[in-house]
């Protein structure tokens, strides 16, 4: 990350080592995960250690700790969407994409990601392509919804 | 820049101007765009709506009022046309013509956007719905009169006339008083008396009179968004509980406010934050607030995305900037909490109906609900209780009833009952900590005491209802492979003994369960709980118990017979095609990722057992009824 | 130290009655005591942690009575304590269980499962693991060291003690104090041809000859971090403790 950006976002948290999971939010935001250098540079700019901000990034499963794909399929895996098919889905997107476990094909075009909810549970099997929903989804469904990106 | 509202009497006068340049009869078109609207297309309808009146020239004179969470979620996007309060549904895009050139007018009705049951009956308004008949809208009533983005909505209502009110007439002891007579519960599952946790609070020694006010919003239940409707719909209403909180715990000290909020809830972060800002400008946060000498403002931090931190003080160790591992509460987080000060935590929730019982009374609080807690806290379970209605029922969303409603009275009168015309199978209620209820439980009328005691919990409210083709030890799997992941990896017993638990449902969902594994699966899991620090230890094998208690036989099924009864568990069941049904359309062929399924059109396919794995693909896309799970 | 007398707590084990410090550590009262509580992730030096669940007493507090880690409760007025109740020694002994399946190679848990009379484990094996994730290691390091140099990575079943990123941390100053603390052994030192390593943190520091006796005797890196945090010239430990 740009080193001016990166002190900006510092300074928006007034160097608080409190806000620590605040400032790596926000650096996720901007460069799509957690670089390593960045991480480096917030223990030293909060005057924490590595391994603090090390743990505390691979706690929480929203970091990255790796570059994402170009494009972020999430597939809410929340009990509603669960007893209507979630896990069919996943296996689903995992056979057509070739996805490995980290969940980013080898051509950083998709990464697959599940979240335990996402409060639209009416709905479900939801999925969420790029911050848009789709409701409801089969795995036939699928299909079409992830067309254009295969074609990428 | 809009001046703050300084004094109570201001505020009435801010209140009284509001309510007379609104015109009661002005035409308002209501678009539900919570999450799950949104994710129907509200968007684009309010776009269409938007540009259908500019095209007719009719954008002055009427509003479109983009809302909160109406709750219908399964008829979304919803459309509510004031003041005759008539509800369209699925309303699409392509709708917002029409709706323009003939739904305006005076008794103009769209009828193809009428609700309609299941008998073909329509219903025009929106309270005739028998979805919404047999509910009782009190921390919901506001969510579609109201745009959640202007405060001026919220005052227009009557908002902040709580805060005005406890400000203005009451004593701080006196407001914890009110609260604990009432017998308002924790809405965040664990059904603790808030207004005793507000006294104890009070009570606690603070050297410099700080005291914590948090909101935990870390909704992480997984099938329960009520508390994300609320922030989306009527946020002040939560910010409005909170300064009426502070004031009664901390005041004349220094309360401090945050709110720990989802970070998966993007729409609920964005309307909590404009909520804030706009309370900060009028003055209703920040130094002084109505000239009563409190200052009080509230900070948003942003979860992680750590079911954990949920539970109170891995939340207070994530706000200070810590993983999010639980401690052990032998001193309580009321007295040494958030940087060890006192510290009081509810849930959104119960915050949003603090106003609600300031404004209408202890009295007729304490008339909605089961028991009695007038001289006993614990005595019963008071007010309404929103639940989210999700899973296998006709009608899902969200479902606010006052406590002591029956199962049946929720998923049948409000839910419309099972879809497919299936069978039912269980509800589950209370999240991972929660239980699956059987058929025979239906009747059990829903409340703190009365869940627990079933071996379920109320949680946050999460109710999934499961059909036949649910299978209970799959839910079960599910539940602990959660919990496993979730859990802090602290306690030996949590981490380890979820690790097992979880080990050996798979090996009986895989078909190679033994005799012998239901009593180890008992045993580790009582393990679980008596050896564990946090709740989530201590409460996460009762998906396990719970479908042990009353589906046991599908256990012994998986494990004796290698039998899923429900078709789900992979290691038990076979595709086959259907002769009779399948006309050779070679649809499921083509789909078939492992080329399992050969055939030529028109004859009938064939599919080979050998490659199959069983991933359903074939199932899904046949629309012929020819392909057999068993 | 003295201890004040408002500090001061009555409380019962067993029945009998003693005085203890308010808010101390009920495990480090019970072994003043003369008790024998099993535990693998408890030290006295460092802050208690409750993750081994092997220090279970039964608690009583007023009206309740429950099973609680002994190591992270306050020693507190008027508290009761039971040690090997049924409850606790069943409990302790799944626990042992579960310790041996996550950590078989770990010789000190199957020590400890046989004085309980546990000699097998019905669950799953973590084959080749010694590890037990106490923690014990990192809160030396940090409490102790002040190095802060390793920790958890991750949570629930991910969870594992790690250097960041698994490399090598320039915070490591290679005392090796996690090595000598863990409780099953299964960090590793290594001391060849004058380097330290310790693999599991993928840290190899060349290690100082003592000036007298020309053996190496610790890591130059450790020495110079060491003669920094106390002010005094490097040449300071240029001798080895034997010969100084």
């Amino acid at each position: 990350m740009d080193s001016q950006k990166l002190e900006t976002i510092l300074d928006k948290h007034d160097r608080q080592p409190a806000a620590l999971l605040a400032i790596l939010q926000d650096i996720q935001e901007e460069e799509n995960y957690l670089p390593k250098e960045d991480v480096q540079q917030v223990a030293k700019a909060l005057s924490i250690s590595l391994a603090r901000v090390y743990s505390l990034a691979t706690f929480f499963s929203s970091f990255s700790l790796e570059p994402r794909g170009k494009h972020i399929c999430t597939v809410c895996m929340g009990t509603a969407c669960h007893v209507r098919g979630a896990p069919k889905l996943v296996d689903h997107i995992r056979r057509e994409f070739d996805v490995p476990e980290t969940g980013t094909t080898k051509d950083l075009n998709l990464t697959l990601e599940t979240v335990n909810c996402v409060g639209a549970c009416a709905l479900g099997p939801l999925l969420i392509l790029d911050q848009e929903y789709h409701s409801n989804m089969t795995p036939a469904k699928l299909d079409r919804v992830l067309k254009p990106i295969k074609q990428d | 820049m809009t001046t703050p509202i300084k004094t109570a009497v201001e505020l009435s006068a801010c209140r009284e101007k509001l309510q007379a340049e609104r015109d009661p009869q002005r035409k308002v078109i209501s678009i539900c765009a919570g999450t799950g609207c949104r994710a129907s297309g509200a968007i684009k309808l309010g776009d269409a709506l938007r540009g259908a009146l500019t095209e007719k020239g009719l954008d002055q004179q009427v509003q479109i009022r983009p809302t909160g969470c109406q709750g219908f979620c399964e008829c979304g996007p919803l459309v509510v046309m004031h003041p005759d309060q008539t509800l369209y549904q699925k309303v699409k895009a392509e709708d917002a013509t029409e709706i323009v050139e003939q739904g305006l007018g005076e008794g103009q009705v769209i009828d193809r956007l009428l609700y309609q049951d299941a008998e073909g009956k329509s219903y025009r308004k929106e309270s005739e719905v028998p979805f919404y008949r047999h509910q009782k809208h009190l921390l919901l009533a506001n969510n579609s009169k109201i745009d959640p983005t202007l405060i001026d909505d919220y005052l227009a209502v009557g908002g902040y006339g709580a805060l005005a009110q406890v400000l203005a007439e009451m004593q701080p002891e006196q407001v914890c008083a009110t609260i604990k007579a009432a017998g308002l519960r924790g809405r965040g599952g664990g059904g603790f008396p808030a207004g005793v946790k507000w006294e104890t609070c009070r009570a606690a020694p603070s050297a410099d009179g700080v005291r914590y006010i948090i909101c935990n919003a870390d909704e992480g239940d997984p099938g329960a968004f009520m508390d994300s409707a609320l922030m989306e719909g009527n946020p002040h209403s939560v910010i409005e509980g909170m300064i009426i909180g502070a004031f009664a715990i901390a005041h004349p000290g220094q309360p401090i406010g945050y709110v720990y909020i989802r970070n998966e809830y993007p729409l609920a972060v964005e309307r909590l934050r404009i909520a804030i800002d706009q309370a900060r400008e009028r003055g209703l946060l920040g130094k002084n607030i109505l000239g009563s000498g409190m200052d009080f403002d509230i900070q948003i931090n942003k979860g992680g995305g750590a079911f954990v931190c949920g539970e109170s003080t891995a939340l207070m160790a994530s706000i200070e900037g810590f993983v999010g591992e639980p401690r052990a509460k032998h001193i309580h987080t009321v007295e040494a909490g958030l940087y060890d000060k006192p510290t009081n935590l509810n849930n959104v929730e119960t915050w949003a109906n603090v106003p609600l019982i300031i404004n209408r009374g202890v009295e007729w609080y304490t008339d909605i609900g089961t028991g009695d807690v007038s001289d006993n806290p614990w005595g019963g379970s008071k007010g309404t209780k929103i639940f989210a209605l999700v899973g296998k029922v006709n009608n899902t969303g969200l479902v606010e009833v006052p406590m002591g409603t029956s199962l049946r009275q929720i998923i049948y009168d409000i839910g419309g009952g099972i879809n497919g015309g299936k069978k039912f199978k269980a509800v589950q209620t209370g999240g991972p900590s929660g239980g699956c209820l059987p058929e025979s439980l239906l009747d059990l009328k829903v409340d703190f005491d009365q869940l627990t005691e079933a071996g379920s919990m109320m949680g946050s409210g999460g109710m999934i209802v499961m059909d036949e083709s649910t299978c209970m030890v799959d839910v079960a799997r599910y539940f602990i492979k959660f919990l496993a992941e979730e859990s802090c990896g602290k306690c030996v017993t949590c981490r380890e003994g979820l690790r097992q638990l979880s080990a050996i449902i798979d090996r009986i969902c895989a078909g190679k369960g033994q005799e012998g594994d239901i009593e180890l699966l008992e045993e580790l899991s009582t393990v679980v709980m008596d050896g564990s620090l946090c709740a989530l230890g201590q409460t996460a094998p009762n998906p396990l118990l719970s479908t042990l208690r009353y589906f046991r036989e599908e256990y012994e099924e998986h494990i004796r017979d290698k039998k899923c009864r429900a078709a789900v568990c992979q290691g038990l069941i076979t595709y086959s095609i259907v002769a009779e049904n399948c006309n050779g359309c070679m649809i499921c062929a083509k789909k078939c990722p492992e080329k399992a399924i050969t055939g030529i059109k028109k004859e009938v396919h064939v599919l080979e057992q050998a490659k199959c794995i069983r991933c359903g693909i074939c199932l899904d896309v046949c629309k012929f009824d020819a392909v057999l799970v068993e | 130290m003295a201890v004040q007398d408002e500090q001061k707590v009555s409380f019962q084990i067993e029945g009998r009655s003693y005085q203890g410090i308010r808010e101390e550590s009920l495990l480090g009262a019970l072994r003043r005591y003369g008790y024998e509580v099993p535990s693998l992730c408890y030290h006295e030096a460092v802050s208690p942690y409750g993750a081994c669940r092997l220090c279970l007493v039964e608690v009583q507090k007023g009206k309740r009575r429950k099973l609680t880690t002994s190591c992270n409760y306050p020693v507190l007025e008027g508290i009761e304590v039971f040690l090997d109740t049924e409850k606790v020694v069943s409990t302790r002994k799944m626990v042992l269980q579960l310790l041996l399946a996550q950590a078989p190679e770990a010789r000190s848990v199957r020590e400890l499962a046989e004085e309980y009379g546990v000699t097998d484990t019905p669950f799953k094996k973590d084959e080749g693991n010694a590890c037990i994730s106490c923690g014990l290691c990192a809160r030396v390091c940090k409490e102790i060291v002040g190095a802060d140099a390793i920790g958890f990575a991750g949570r629930g079943l991910g969870k594992r003690m790690v250097s960041p990123y698994d490399e090598t941390n320039q915070a490591c100053i290679g005392c090796a104090a996690c090595v000598v603390v863990c409780p099953t052994d299964c960090i590793g030192l290594k001391e060849e041809n004058g380097i330290r390593s310790i693999e599991r943190w993928h840290r190899d520091l060349p290690m100082k000859n003592c000036k007298v006796c020309e053996r190496p005797f610790a890591p130059t890196f450790q020495l110079n971090h060491f003669a920094d945090q106390i002010g005094v010239e490097k040449s300071h430990f240029d001798t080895c403790p034997n010969c100084r």
